[in-house]
């Protein structure tokens, strides 16, 4: 089995993750962040330091998954997230093989297992998915040996966008522990919300949800809960109160139709992040977006634009963290 | 003609009459021809039930055995031997077949195939609405004469509230009961597991006890302006109990029944995205479970039914979203109903009464469900003490679709005898031809 067989490749990574800090890695797949330490997010941010070191030259390559295959399942329309992907498996020299659930026989009637297994069978080390429906990947690793890295599943889990969100927070603000960070929008229906929830909450920031209630799923803030660190504002003001982070959530067009809000014009009134706005949070605080942004909804132009957002460090941390994990993945030894 | 069955030395429980001692059973011609110290005869088989409890056969109120129309998840063949397996001798199938039990052909197919495949007795509920549409009545006339044991549409809730009205005004007629499974759909739609905190982390849509419980207030309330009987399927939530028994106090004629994965399961199952926790009404928590257990104690819910939904494999090996619901419970009802009792949580007498005598009452049949003089031989024999694991390659059920795979019970059915005749025994007992001779043969020990 591949996850036996590590490949002893001469490569070139400058940094490198401390031995002793090897050892602590302990993940077959990449479900979700409930599963990981907070150890496991620093050796995850020590890796991707490395990796972006990777990214900062000329030839952005190096020979580290060489002899490795990636298969890229994706069951839901994406092009970023697949493309990310894509370039992290790239840039270490993995050979990559794409499948868009269209594309295939799964528009056959054929099953997540057996699309899967298939996909094993033809020598997959590492299987991204990305499935529309919440626990896919869950079921599937009952049935592969392949590792498994969750791309998104429904509106589950997003662990690698929440651990580039952990990342790029941290570079910015010399860790996370104490920062308040505000998550503003459909947290109901997002996977990205739910893994840096888990992620935020391990690393010891405060998170503070605003949203209209009809899109606030239920029981974060149960007492004796998961989750001691969450607190819920629905009102944008007093959330964005001295606030170190503020994340903005994409809004789908339809939550109006499904009866969510009354229109997309009142969410905006409400909830659109502008330069009004942000001036409530401290001064140096960073705007995230996991993306693609319906700019002039959830969030204005100048601000998706301004000085103070990261959206596109985080496409760039993206690579660099993906790159990270699927190192991590395959062994992560050191010659 | 079949020789009389002696079963010696059991402790003998039978909650309608209020017996609970140790005795001999005797069984002649398919009936009960007394209990007490009776003296074994050479022409007498035996069964040796020292250590065992002897009680009427189990009566299931609720089953799905998928014939006809879906018989690679069931057939009555199949169905019936499971049943027997966990001790059941009577079962009330529910009418979501294809066709459905909306005629009197379709419900004399049920009964003459149960009489032909089957090994022990089918009571088929008939539809509320033809073609299970929830659009007109169902001829709930012929179906009564057809011999249903009451109306469902069960797996689709009765949305619309005019067609429910007239469904329990015109049953009176036939004092049968109309049992609809409480779920306002437009509060459940896209659920997938009890919504709370864990549905939010599993990212799986929720199903709010408030879809169940407002169904069971407009029930309640169109039983009382009727007069008609309503029989609430699967309670789930300790809302519901509680406007169940404000509806018996007020005098509204109204009966319920639990499923043991209700009364014993909670949601956190379905953390690991098991598609064999997917089931409708969802586990809930474990606060629900303590009202269930209430309402069980106090009778707001009159019997236990398992609510038997077996699946192909292929209809739970797949996403979560798109698993089929239900859990083939015929098997592990009692071993997991047990735990109840071993926690001190219900009698052994409670227990058996809501799986006999009470839901004898709901089907009226003062034949069934007791032990008493000339009574039908429907009886289970069960070691209230034995541990066993489930393994569902053993299930004779085609459903091996259970959340207990693997896991250890402690309760166990040892025989299973319907109008006298053993149809399901345990391996590691024994039947003695010649009582007169030997002492009881030692059960091997398992």
């Amino acid at each position: 089995m591949m996850r036996t067989t590590r490949q002893k490749d001469n490569h070139t990574l400058k940094k490198t993750p401390a031995p002793s800090t090897t050892s602590i890695w302990q993940h077959r797949d990449i479900l979700d962040l409930d599963d990981f330490t907070p150890g496991e997010i620093e050796l995850v941010f020590h890796t991707t330091d490395a990796m972006r070191e990777v990214l900062s030259r000329p030839i952005k390559k190096v020979p580290t998954l060489r002899g490795k295959t990636i298969a890229i399942v994706f069951y839901e329309a994406s092009t970023r997230t697949r493309v990310s992907f894509e370039l992290a498996a790239k840039n270490l020299s993995a050979d990559v093989v794409n499948l868009s659930a269209t594309a295939s026989s799964v528009t056959k009637g054929e099953s997540l297992i057996d699309t899967l297994s298939t996909l094993q069978a033809l020598g997959a080390d590492i299987v991204v998915m990305r499935h529309q429906s919440s626990g896919a990947p869950y079921i599937v690793t009952k049935h592969l040996a392949a590792s498994i890295i969750n791309a998104g599943d429904g509106w589950h889990a997003h662990p690698t966008q929440a651990l580039l969100d952990l990342y790029t927070i941290s570079k910015h603000k010399k860790g996370l522990n104490g920062l308040k960070i505000v998550i503003i929008g459909d947290i109901m229906h997002s996977r990205v919300a739910r893994s840096n929830i888990w992620g935020l909450s391990k690393m010891g920031a405060g998170v503070t949800l605003c949203c209209p209630p009809t899109l606030l799923p239920p029981g974060l803030t149960e007492p004796n809960g998961f989750f001691p660190q969450v607190n819920i504002e629905p009102h944008i003001d007093h959330a964005l109160e001295g606030a170190d982070v503020i994340m903005a959530l994409r809004l789908q067009m339809e939550r109006q139709q499904s009866g969510l809000l009354p229109t997309i014009r009142e969410y905006i009134q409400l909830y659109q992040l502008n330069q009004v706005r942000l001036a409530r949070a401290k001064p140096d605080a960073i705007v995230l977006h996991p993306g693609p942004v319906n700019e002039g909804v959830e969030i204005t132009p100048e601000v998706a634009h301004g000085p103070q957002s990261l959206i596109n460090e985080q496409v760039t941390n993206g690579v660099a963290v993906r790159m990270a994990l699927m190192y991590l993945l395959a062994g992560g030894k050191e010659q | 003609m079949r020789k009389p069955l002696l079963i010696q030395g059991g402790h003998i429980i039978d909650p309608g009459q209020g017996i609970d001692k140790n005795g001999n059973l005797l069984i002649t011609d398919g009936k009960i021809k007394g209990m007490g110290e009776i003296p074994a005869e050479p022409d007498y088989e035996a069964i040796n039930a020292e250590g065992l409890v002897v009680c009427p056969g189990f009566i299931d109120l609720h089953c799905h055995l998928r014939q006809p129309g879906f018989e690679e998840k069931e057939t009555i063949a199949t169905g019936t031997r499971a049943a027997a397996r966990g001790g059941f001798t009577t079962i009330c199938c529910m009418p979501n077949t294809n066709p459905p039990l909306d005629s009197q052909a379709a419900v004399d197919y049920i009964k003459s195939t149960a009489a032909a495949d089957g090994v022990i007795s089918v009571l088929p509920v008939g539809c509320i609405s033809k073609g299970r549409k929830g659009e007109e009545l169902a001829e709930m006339g012929e179906l009564a004469a057809a011999g249903v044991i009451g109306y469902s549409d069960d797996g689709n809730p009765v949305l619309n509230s005019q067609l429910m009205r007239r469904a329990l005004e015109y049953s009176r007629t036939f004092n049968l009961p109309v049992i609809d499974h409480c779920d306002d759909t437009s509060l459940s739609k896209n659920g997938q597991m009890n919504e709370g905190i864990l549905s939010t982390m599993l990212g799986l849509g929720g199903i709010p006890a408030a879809a169940e419980e407002i169904m069971v207030a407009r029930n309640l309330a169109l039983a009382q302006l009727t007069g008609g009987w309503l029989h609430i399927a699967h309670v789930s939530t300790a809302g519901s109990v509680e406007l169940i028994r404000l509806g018996k106090e007020k005098g509204i004629r109204v009966t319920a029944e639990v499923t043991p994965h209700h009364l014993t399961l909670t949601e956190r199952e379905v953390i690991g995205y098991n598609t064999n926790t997917k089931v409708n009404p969802p586990l809930r928590t474990q606060q629900d479970i303590q009202a269930l257990v209430q309402g069980l104690k106090e009778k707001v819910i009159d019997a236990i039914a398992t609510d038997h939904a077996p699946h192909a494999e292929i209809d739970k090996i797949c996403e979560f979203e798109i698993a089929e619901n239900g859990i083939s419970g015929f098997e592990t009802a009692f071993g997991s109903l047990m735990q109840l009792v071993h926690e001190g949580q219900l009698t052994l007498n409670t227990l058996i009464a809501r799986l006999t005598s009470e839901p004898a009452g709901i089907i009226k049949q003062d034949r069934l469900g007791t032990l008493s003089n000339c009574a039908i031989a429907d009886i289970t024999i069960f070691d209230p003490a034995r541990e066993w694991l489930v393994d569902t390659s053993a299930f004779a059920s085609k459903g091996k679709n259970t959340p207990l795979a693997g896991k250890m019970l402690k309760g166990k059915i040892m025989a299973t005898i319907h109008h006298g005749k053993i149809v399901y025994m345990d391996d590691t007992f024994k039947i003695k031809e010649k009582p007169g001779g030997a002492k009881y043969r030692k059960r091997r020990e398992g």
